[in-house]
């Protein structure tokens, strides 16, 4: 196991429910100690494939191995390394944050005296020792998604899966789970999230790949992804909608890109390679007199990623999924 | 989230790489005994309506509002009442350890189970094991205030504890049902819906409220055989003394039959659910 170079590898893997294709062949292999993102719109199937990486569902065809453990013979042994927080927070509501993490203490294997000390070294760690004895049922989304990682902590997990970890979560509570992710990949387990969030994959995976209609249609690292899609996106909203044709020229001249035109009347976006040109439309923008209420530089969002790899959006794309 | 301190703190417990044996069984079920403890304890202001204030008001209900119509006088209705009324009590509540179970599932709590290594049927059995408990308490209110109003076992304390032994063994026996019907329902609330179709025709053709021999032939014949009154049969028989080798034996056949029958099956049935 230890000797093993990927977390894991999964080839050609599907699955169906009823006569829903939901992965339709997926390959994906990750390095161990490392933090693989899988990006996806609603319904791209990656609840599902994590679900069967983690060995709660049965694939349908194909082979998924963990650390070499096949996650259909040998689930027993994967469920031993893994840890999972899937996308709603599998607690016991109706207990307290120290007694959920003392049950699921003691059902892995502690005894009661030893659990105990485990859900207070983890409550300590997660800053939930004061909401330590209050039902979690009362808990924030941010407290029950670090009461639930924390969960998954019980032993140090080789490989964890985090399913879209931050989803729901204020900017403050998210960037505390990137930390937790971080430290995790510091002490040597190795991470496989799910996410909607591009800036997400960026900061914390070193590699990403994205799932569309349950196969991958992208796979790297998100340099490489951005550099597909465009560094970069330059969204202006103006002071008057009816200038937007004449910011939209504006626009394709100095990025020499295609131009979004948004429901909100008065915005627009175009991917920008670089900085510099993204600075010059402001410029060029304020000469021709045309008024801006709003002017951002960001990284592509998932939306743009999904433009540039599948030519529609993301939206379209869940959509479709659901029909 | 502080890097510094609280990431050492997390660095700290990853480092703990020691990983405890697989719990045993036992191990399993005391440890969902205390869970459901616990729960038991945080929700005990609901457990007291079916606990106390259920079996007081059926009791008075019944004692003085039918009882001289049914039987003549009111104390004699009670002596025949209790022993069924009891059975009558704990067959409303084995509907719990369904709803228990079907809450699980339906919470993401079940897909922490189904990850970790432990037995895991000891969930079910866990929970039933505290379930008969509150069992043990409805029935012990129920002999309270039956006492209280006059009722007296006529083959005394062993009578009243062998009767009581008894109906949680029944009560044990019915709750593989509804944990059956917990484990392979859809929705929670087709089990409450259950307790309607089932249950209550059930207990209103059986002999907890009246003596059968009062009834037409036909209905009689449903009537013995309905598993409500062979418990209460027997417990009447313990608990005054005039139970028959038959009684005993058809109502502890039943309990053996429906044990053997659900119980299996709903461990097969949660760990094909858990394992999938
Ligand atoms: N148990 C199930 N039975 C039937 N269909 C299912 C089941 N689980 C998932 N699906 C369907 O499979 C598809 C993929 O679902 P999945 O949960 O894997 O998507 P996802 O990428 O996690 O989406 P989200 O971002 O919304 O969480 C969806 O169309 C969903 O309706
Ligand atoms: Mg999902």
């Amino acid at each position: 196991m230890t000797n093993k170079r990927y977390a894991i590898e999964v080839q050609g893997l599907t699955k169906s429910f009823g006569s829903v294709k939901v992965l339709k062949g997926i390959d994906l292999r990750v390095e161990r100690g490392t933090v693989y993102a899988i990006l996806g719109p609603n319904g791209a199937g990656k609840t599902t494939l994590v679900s069967i990486l983690s060995t709660l569902l049965r694939p349908d065809a194909g082979k998924a191995e963990v650390f070499g453990l096949d996650v259909v013979r040998d689930a027993d042994a994967v469920r031993g390394i893994v840890g999972l927080t899937g996308q709603f927070a599998a607690v016991d509501e109706g207990l307290s944050g120290h007694d959920n993490l003392e049950l699921f203490g003691r059902l892995t294997g502690y005894g009661r005296k030893a659990a105990y000390a485990r859900a207070d070294e983890l409550l300590d760690a997660f800053e939930l020792t004061e909401a330590a004895n209050r039902p979690a049922a009362q808990y924030s989304g941010g407290m029950r998604r670090r009461l639930d990682i924390a969960a998954a902590m019980l032993v140090r997990p080789e490989l964890l899966f985090l399913d879209e970890p931050t989803t729901g979560l204020d900017p403050r509570s998210r960037s505390g789970v990137w930390d937790i992710v971080r430290t995790l990949v510091a002490g040597g387990t190795t991470v496989l999230l799910t996410t909607q969030y591009l800036e997400e994959a960026d900061q914390l995976a070193d590699r990403l790949a994205v799932i569309d209609g349950g196969t991958v249609i992208a796979e790297g690292t998100a340099a490489e992804l951005k550099a597909l899609v465009g560094s970069g996106t330059v969204q202006i909203r103006l002071a008057r909608p009816e200038l937007r044709s004449l910011a939209e020229q504006v626009l394709r001249r100095e990025l020499n890109a295609e131009v979004r035109l948004h429901a909100d009347p008065a915005t627009l976006s175009a991917q920008a390679s670089d900085p510099e040109p993204a600075a010059r439309v402001l410029t060029e923008l304020s000469r021709a007199g045309i008024a801006t209420t709003q002017f951002s530089l960001g990284q592509p969002s998932l939306d743009e990623v999904f433009l540039a790899l599948t030519g529609r959006p993301a939206e379209e794309a869940a959509e479709e999924a659901v029909s | 989230m502080s890097e510094s301190t609280n990431g050492s703190k997390l660095l700290r417990i990853l480092s703990v790489s020691a990983r405890p044996a697989r719990p045993n069984a036992l191990h399993a079920v005391a440890t969902f005994t205390w869970r459901s403890m616990r729960h038991t304890v945080s929700q005990l202001p609901y457990m007291a309506i079916d606990v106390l204030i259920f079996p007081v008001i059926f009791l008075l209900i019944f004692t003085y509002m039918f009882g001289g119509a049914i039987s003549g006088s009111t104390g004699h209705y009670l002596q025949f009442l209790l022993p069924g009324m009891l059975v009558y009590t704990v067959t409303t509540m084995t509907v719990y350890i369904g709803i228990a179970i079907k809450t699980d599932i339906d919470k993401g709590v079940f897909n922490r189970f189904r990850t970790l290594p432990f037995w895991q049927p000891a969930a079910i059995i866990g929970t039933m094991l505290v379930n008969l408990l509150s069992y043990a308490a409805a029935l012990a209110t129920t002999i309270g205030i039956g006492l209280l109003l006059g009722f007296r076992p006529e083959a005394g304390l062993t009578g009243a504890l062998l009767a009581l032994l008894l109906v949680i063994l029944y009560a044990f026996s019915v709750s593989w049902i509804f944990a059956c019907i917990g484990v392979v329902v859809k929705k929670t609330e087709s089990i409450t819906s259950m307790t309607y179709i089932v249950l209550y025709p059930l207990m209103f053709t059986s002999n907890v409220f009246t003596d059968t021999s009062t009834m037409p032939d036909w209905l009689g014949r449903i009537v013995a055989y309905n598993p409500i009154s062979l418990a209460s049969t027997a417990a009447r028989g313990l608990m005054h003394g005039t139970a028959t080798a038959q009684d005993l034996i058809a109502a502890l056949g039943g309990m053996i039959l429906l044990t053997l029958a659900f119980a299996p099956l709903t461990f097969r049935l949660y760990l094909k659910k858990a394992k999938q």
